[in-house]
């Protein structure tokens, strides 16, 4: 890294923007093959995040407020509704309170969606992008561990049915590991617990997908057999991809909405306007589909063996 | 009470957890993205030097720990406390073993020092990073000898052990890098 002292300087030396243009044009070829079309879709909206994790960036004009995009998903969806194939989208967005070592407030998101796939096929093919762009530079094919998230406690932490545990088994297992002290919600718990088990369980060059999560970290992916239908890609520890196995009924997608906006409420943060044109499509029909989100600053590093985003974003944080 | 909120750690605060002085050596925001934020760090106790790990929700505040640092003269060990002054107010502090801890072996009369203090009583003693010191027993030395690679071992007046080169003679004062224990050079008198 050059990490030049000058603050008008980038932080990422020449070969991570040159690592980046390889990478950018092989996710273009990669999607080319399969026939999935790039797509642009706005940065800014009317419409917010609901998700009580995620903050968004708000700006103003004399219509109200514009918020900024935590993801492309809400009009990608209605993109699939409008024309039922396959599309991906390269771009970036914004979370507010997240900087950090792995964490930037802008950053790059591959975004695809897939009509037809399950969650289990866009599994397969995320982890055959990660493979193409890996390989280039010449690394080895990383292997890959697929665990469900019920699995990854039994083997990580010796949790049985981990998905289902109570909140005080939760509690207890970050406690007596010297983990966590307080008491955590049921949600908040089973997260932090997940984060430690995943950094017990990964290795720096392997790649470790999850599966089968608790129903009420479903977010918009659909729940069957008491399960949330959604998976998680880390690599060398670090989540790389989130993908569901969309919720397609637009009725239960008014209700998700509504149950995030009271948990804000709850926990005393801004209530988001939800998204009318995305239940307006769904109303309309999204075809059953499955789509992921993947963090490309992260993959970078993972692929050029970084220790940080500042290894691989130019101008990461104050030097924006 | 002066705290901190998580979002001004970063490597060298000093925070009050359960009861003792620490210092973050790493911190890391941590966020799986379904959830909670959290700040995971590792710090450093100023007492005992332990590392460990620790988890804070991010945007939660914790207590700094009053710890400073300051420029003190040595003055002498009456047995049981090390004595310093700081130069310009001439106020002394004395610091125990624990204090003191592995510093003791280079620590001579009237050089400076930095200690580091908690609620005003002595942490740990950082010896100068070059200290002077005066052999008082090492083999008789090899005359001429100069560019030879051997060693031998040297005991210097604060008691202190450290390699020397074979032609270096009891008596002599040498220079030693306090931070590696390693003999630097001879000091002309």
């Amino acid at each position: 890294m050059t990490s030049a002292a000058a603050s008008w300087a980038p932080t990422a030396p020449l070969a991570a923007r040159r690592l980046r243009a390889t990478v950018y044009a092989e996710i273009r070829a990669f999607f080319a093959e399969r026939e999935v079309l790039e797509v642009e879709t706005p940065i800014l909206s009317r419409a917010g995040n609901t998700d009580p994790a995620i903050e968004s960036f708000v700006t103003q004009d004399a219509g109200g407020p514009w918020f900024l995009r935590t993801s492309p998903e809400f009009p990608m969806k209605r993109l699939l509704v409008a024309d039922g194939i396959a599309v991906y989208e390269l771009g970036r967005v914004f979370r507010r309170g997240e900087a950090g070592r792995w964490h930037n407030p802008e950053f790059t998101m591959l975004e695809w969606y897939r009509p037809g796939f399950d969650d289990a096929a866009l599994l397969d093919e995320t982890i055959a992008l990660a493979h193409r762009v890996a390989a280039g530079p010449g690394m080895m094919v990383p292997s890959v561990t697929r665990l469900s998230c019920d699995e990854l406690f039994e083997g990580a932490l010796g949790l049985a049915d981990g998905c289902d545990a109570s909140t005080a088994t939760l509690n207890d297992a970050l406690r007596s590991r010297g983990w966590y002290d307080e008491t955590l919600d049921r949600r908040n718990a089973f997260d932090l617990l997940l984060a430690f088990a995943v950094r017990e369980r990964s290795a720096p060059d392997e790649l470790l997908s999850l599966h089968g999560f608790p129903p009420e970290l479903a977010a918009l992916a659909r729940i069957e057999g008491g399960r949330a239908r959604r998976f998680e890609v880390y690599a060398g520890g670090q989540e790389l991809a989130n993908g569901y196995d969309e919720l397609t009924d637009a009725g239960e997608l008014a209700a998700r909405f509504a149950a995030e906006n009271e948990r804000r409420r709850r926990a005393r943060q801004r209530q988001l306007p939800r998204d009318e044109h995305l239940l307006a499509a769904q109303a309309v029909g999204l075809p059953a589909s499955a789509g992921v989100a993947l963090g490309v600053d992260r993959l970078l590093a993972w692929i050029g063996g970084s220790r940080s985003l500042a290894d691989v974003i130019n101008f990461p944080g104050g030097r924006a | 009470m002066a705290s901190y909120n998580t979002n001004e750690f970063r490597s060298g605060l000093r925070l009050l957890l359960d009861g003792d002085p620490y210092v973050i050596v790493e911190n890391e925001f941590v966020k799986p993205g379904k959830g909670q934020a959290f700040n995971r760090v590792r710090v450093r106790n100023l007492k005992t030097n332990r590392v460990i790990e620790k988890t804070f929700k991010s945007g939660e505040s914790v207590e700094a720990a009053d710890v400073f640092e300051q420029e003190m003269q040595y003055l002498y060990n009456d047995g049981e406390f090390w004595h310093f002054m700081v130069q310009d107010t001439f106020e002394q502090h004395a610091a125990d073993a624990t204090a003191v801890g592995d510093a003791a072996q280079w620590l001579k009369e009237e050089d400076v020092c930095t200690m580091r203090l908690w609620n005003g009583n002595p942490l740990s003693i950082d010896p100068p990073n070059f200290v002077e010191l005066t052999i008082t027993d090492t083999d008789p030395g090899v005359r001429g000898d100069t560019s030879g690679g051997g060693t031998k071992p040297a005991t210097l007046e604060t008691g202190a052990v450290v390699k020397v080169p074979l032609f270096v003679d009891q008596g002599e004062v040498i220079r030693v890098d306090t931070r590696t224990g390693e003999y630097v050079s001879r000091v002309k008198e």
